[in-house]
């Protein structure tokens, strides 16, 4: 019978999915990019909401949010899953809502007056049975699809307004939507980049020689000669893992070196982040802000003696307070991190921050 | 005859004046003698001041030391300044003076040539009397040394090593080193000190800096013999090049040992003085040295004290003595000025450190491992966090003595700084010199934990001993500094290298700094051997230490 059969193959795929996070997570950087992350996970709930059985749009809600609560739990700090579950809850509200014919913008105004009056959403408890609602949804998480297709695209095609010739620009650790920025941006005009190599996982060094065989004019340098070499650099281009709620940033460990120094020279800090990144977190929120992985990284086996009466922490990201970034530079255009919190309205729905 | 100069000078007047009393037209002659005189009279009145005092020279000189040809030109100046003025002074003069005045109007030209030359004699034997120390007054009436506590035009030369983008700086210190053998050794067979070549591609912003690899020594290709350099000094290189000697304590404390091996092998050529032959042996080896590793600002204060204590070795004195004079010095230099100094520093740091606190170092310093060793001795209960980088990775081995002693520890990378620093109460940093204007200069990475502390509000302490202040102003990271090999960076992670090969693409260089500049506004405080001072006070201790000196 199909139905049993799907709901087997669907749990399987779901399960090889969470094992994938669990693993992923090892601490040497993702194995996959961000991007990657991102559109295997809305590939998995368009599958969920085209195989799972469901009446309505509650139902499917539910099932999307358990699913989502254990992808959440299986890696905390992969925050583009969670992210991509609040988008298709969104997706699935206002299909719902276009369904029944009320105008979206009445549902998603949160005037005082109405949280005061009607105390709490009055009758969306999702019950209303829609036929077309299936393939609607469907067709909306395609189009959610492609546009994660075309971010970096988007964001690249940006470089050529913020990089003028003969700049120096600084980077740290490895971000392919900066690589693919500063790729652009380098068929046209000549500049030169400063990469720090961020240890210990060095993946300074792949950026470094991959700008290098583009044929951009790049140096790499240690951790330690950030604000040293910061005076003569023009601008700061940097990637991150997350954009947190309040225009933060979560990303790799050095970075909030990098910013403080940049502040100090008063040069301007941008970010490169595709709007998927952005996650309704708060920095104080959650224990799990910080990462840690195997210190062995940092004090090798090999200094057996003093390992035992040390301790070693080898933390993966960094806190970067907003005060310190100039500029978002996402797949929707470029933002000052005081505009964050707007963007987060359009895309999440209040009531999913917390799943 | 004095009575010929006296009468000469006033019939000269008498002629000048009458012929402008007279108003008639002055001839050629009575014009250019005119001429002349006002010229000699504006001369005359600037040296009334040291007429005395010439004067009293001339009178100990009469003895016959300065040639008679000089004598009577000066006088005529000062024979001017009484007969313009009638006041007359009668001055002893010999009488070889009297012709000179009666050919001035044939002799202009001459005589102005002639009292230029006798300035520049009396400049001469004025400047040879200050230095034989015979009259006071004498050291006036040469130029005037200006004394140390006065200000001082300050023209330094750029030092050599911060040129190497320019080729005629290069070639003559190529010439240099040749020059400084010992000639008369090797004459045949010359041996030279080689010039050490740089390695790899060098980033366009320090092209003005020398980079060199360790995997090729200076005495790798060439075996330098001990008639050219020391092998004391040698072996000093090498350990230099090679990084095994690192640390500026260290260093200066090796190079002076090294320098005391060579006084106690030094033997006095016949006909040279110990003095003089000396520094200019020593001037090779430190060559040589600069050629493995550049100078640092300690070694550089401790080579001028020694060159200081060689050249002020009396020539009358003995050989045996004066070596042993010499090591005397050294030994008192490294007391007094390394090791007094450290314990007085602890002395004071350990007012700044109470109990529970959690202390912030980075890489390894001799003098801030020394202080927490000495706290820990008495018995304060304070963590240690000892930050560390690559790639040098110092802080195991500062992380290796701290834990020997038992004190609690915890290691991070100084990217995860900012993770650490709420914890901390305070920042411990040793300083390599401390610059005149305030900056403290130091391992690369240190301006960056200032900065974070700042940040953070966390109290930043530098600790360093005077030797190391020096008299440079730097205000940043780049004009003067030291690139070290930049294959150091290339790391194997997975079994993979990702810049093994950054030699063969074109556009990727690698950086490998070895100092940096913090200012003085990320600094709190900085504890020295003289007490605690703030680092805008660097120049007062310099200017102090000079006066002693």
């Amino acid at each position: 019978m199909p139905g049993p059969d799907k709901e087997t193959d669907l749990t399987e795929r779901i399960e090889a999915f969470l094992s994938d996070l669990k693993r992923g997570g090892s601490g040497t950087g993702p194995l996959r990019g961000s991007a990657e992350m991102a559109r295997e996970t809305t590939s998995l709930l368009r599958r969920i909401t085209a195989q799972a059985r469901w009446s309505s749009a509650g139902d499917l809600m539910e099932i999307i949010r358990k699913e989502g609560r254990r992808m959440i739990a299986a890696q905390p700090s992969e925050t583009t899953v969670g992210n991509m579950i609040r988008r298709v809850l969104k997706i699935i509200r206002e299909e719902y809502a276009r369904s029944r014919g009320s105008s979206e913008e009445t549902d998603q105004q949160e005037s005082l007056h109405k949280l005061l009056t009607s105390g709490g959403l009055s009758e969306e408890n999702f019950r209303q049975h829609f036929t077309a609602l299936k393939a609607n949804v469907i067709e909306a998480i395609n189009e959610l699809l492609t546009e994660l297709e075309g971010t970096t695209d988007n964001i690249a095609m940006q470089a050529l307004e913020h990089i003028h010739s003969n700049e120096v620009i600084m980077t740290i650790g490895r971000s392919r939507t900066v690589e693919a920025f500063l790729k652009d941006a380098a068929r046209k005009r000549k500049f030169h980049v400063i990469v720090a190599e961020c240890a210990p996982f060095c993946q300074g060094h792949k950026m470094a020689t991959s700008l290098s065989k583009s044929g951009i004019e790049t140096t790499v340098i240690t951790d330690a000669a950030i604000f040293a070499v910061m005076s003569r650099v023009n601008k700061v281009i940097i990637g991150t893992q997350t954009v947190l709620a309040n225009g933060g940033l979560r990303a790799v460990n050095g970075t909030h070196t990098l910013a403080l120094a940049a502040k100090h020279h008063s040069t301007p800090l941008i970010i490169c982040a595709p709007m998927f990144k952005l996650s309704p977190q708060f920095p104080n929120e959650e224990d799990t802000f910080h990462k840690f992985v195997s210190p062995h990284e940092v004090l090798p086996f090999t200094e057996g003696e003093i390992l035992s009466k040390v301790n070693v922490h080898c933390p993966v990201f960094d806190y970067v307070p907003p005060e310190l970034i100039t500029l978002f530079i996402s797949n929707i255009g470029g933002h000052a991190p005081s505009y964050i919190y707007r963007l987060m309205s359009e895309l999440y729905h209040p009531e999913d921050h917390e799943l | 005859m004095a009575d010929g100069g006296v009468t000469d000078g006033p019939d000269k007047n008498d002629d000048v004046e009458r012929a402008k009393c007279e108003g008639k037209e002055m001839t050629k002659e009575e014009k250019q003698r005119l001429r002349k005189e006002k010229k000699q009279q504006k001369k005359s009145k600037e040296k009334k001041d040291d007429a005395a005092s010439q004067e009293s020279e001339k009178g100990k000189k009469s003895d016959g030391k300065s040639s008679p040809a000089s004598q009577p030109l000066p006088k005529p100046t000062t024979q001017k300044a009484p007969s313009a003025v009638p006041a007359p002074a009668p001055f002893p003069m010999p009488a070889s003076e009297a012709p000179a005045p009666a050919d001035k109007p044939a002799k202009s030209k001459a005589e102005l040539k002639a009292e230029r030359r006798a300035r520049q004699e009396a400049d001469r034997a004025s400047k040879q009397g200050s230095k034989k120390g015979e009259v006071g007054p004498q050291a006036s009436a040469g130029k005037p040394k200006a004394p140390p506590s006065e200000l001082q035009p300050v023209v330094k030369r750029l030092p050599e090593h911060m040129q190497v983008d320019n080729p005629d700086v290069l070639k003559k210190l190529a010439k240099k080193l040749e020059r400084q053998q010992t000639p008369g050794h090797n004459a045949a067979t010359k041996v030279e000190i080689p010039l050490r070549l740089d390695y790899g591609y060098k980033v366009s912003l320090f092209s003005h800096l020398h980079q060199y690899s360790r995997k090729a020594p200076l005495t790798q290709q060439l075996s330098i013999p001990s008639t050219v350099i020391h092998p004391a000094i040698v072996r000093l290189g090498l350990q230099y090049s090679q990084g095994i000697v690192a640390g500026s304590n260290a260093r200066s404390v090796a190079l002076l040992h090294a320098f005391k091996q060579v006084i106690s092998d030094y033997t006095t050529p016949p006909n040279e003085e110990l003095s003089r032959d000396l520094v200019n042996k020593l001037k090779p080896y430190i060559s040589f040295l600069n050629q493995c590793r550049p100078l640092s600002a300690s070694m550089g204060n401790a080579i001028k004290y020694i060159k200081k204590e060689i050249s002020n070795i009396p020539s009358q004195c003995k050989e045996e003595e004066a070596k042993r004079k010499l090591l005397n010095c050294i030994e008192c230099y490294i007391n007094e000025k390394i090791i007094l100094a450290a314990k007085a520093i602890a002395k004071y740091s350990i007012e700044k450190i109470s109990d529970g606190d959690v202390i912030l170092v980075y890489g390894c310093s001799s003098l801030v491992n020394h202080i927490l060793c000495e706290a820990f001795e008495k018995a304060i209960k304070f963590h240690v966090i000892v930050v560390d980088s690559r790639p040098r990775l110092e802080g195991r081995e500062a992380l290796r003595r701290l834990v020997q002693r038992g004190i609690s520890c915890t290691y991070v990378l100084i990217s995860a700084v900012s993770y650490i620093l709420p914890e901390v109460s305070k920042v411990f940093l040793g300083a390599h010199a401390l610059l005149a204007n305030g900056y403290v200069m130091s391992r690369v990475g240190t301006s960056q934990i200032a900065l974070v502390a700042k940040a953070f509000n966390v109290p930043v302490l530098v600790c360093c001993e005077t030797y190391k202040f020096c008299d440079r102003v730097q205000t940043d990271s780049f004009v003067s500094n030291e690139l070290d090999d930049p294959d150091d960076l290339i790391v194997t992670r997975k079994g993979k290298t990702q810049l093994e090969d950054w030699q063969q693409v074109d556009s990727l260089g690698l950086l490998n700094l070895v100092y940096d500049v913090t200012p003085p506004d990320f600094v709190d405080l900085v504890i020295t051997d003289l007490g605690m001072i703030p680092c805008t006070s660097v120049p007062v201790v310099l200017r102090v230490k000079n006066v002693d000196q």
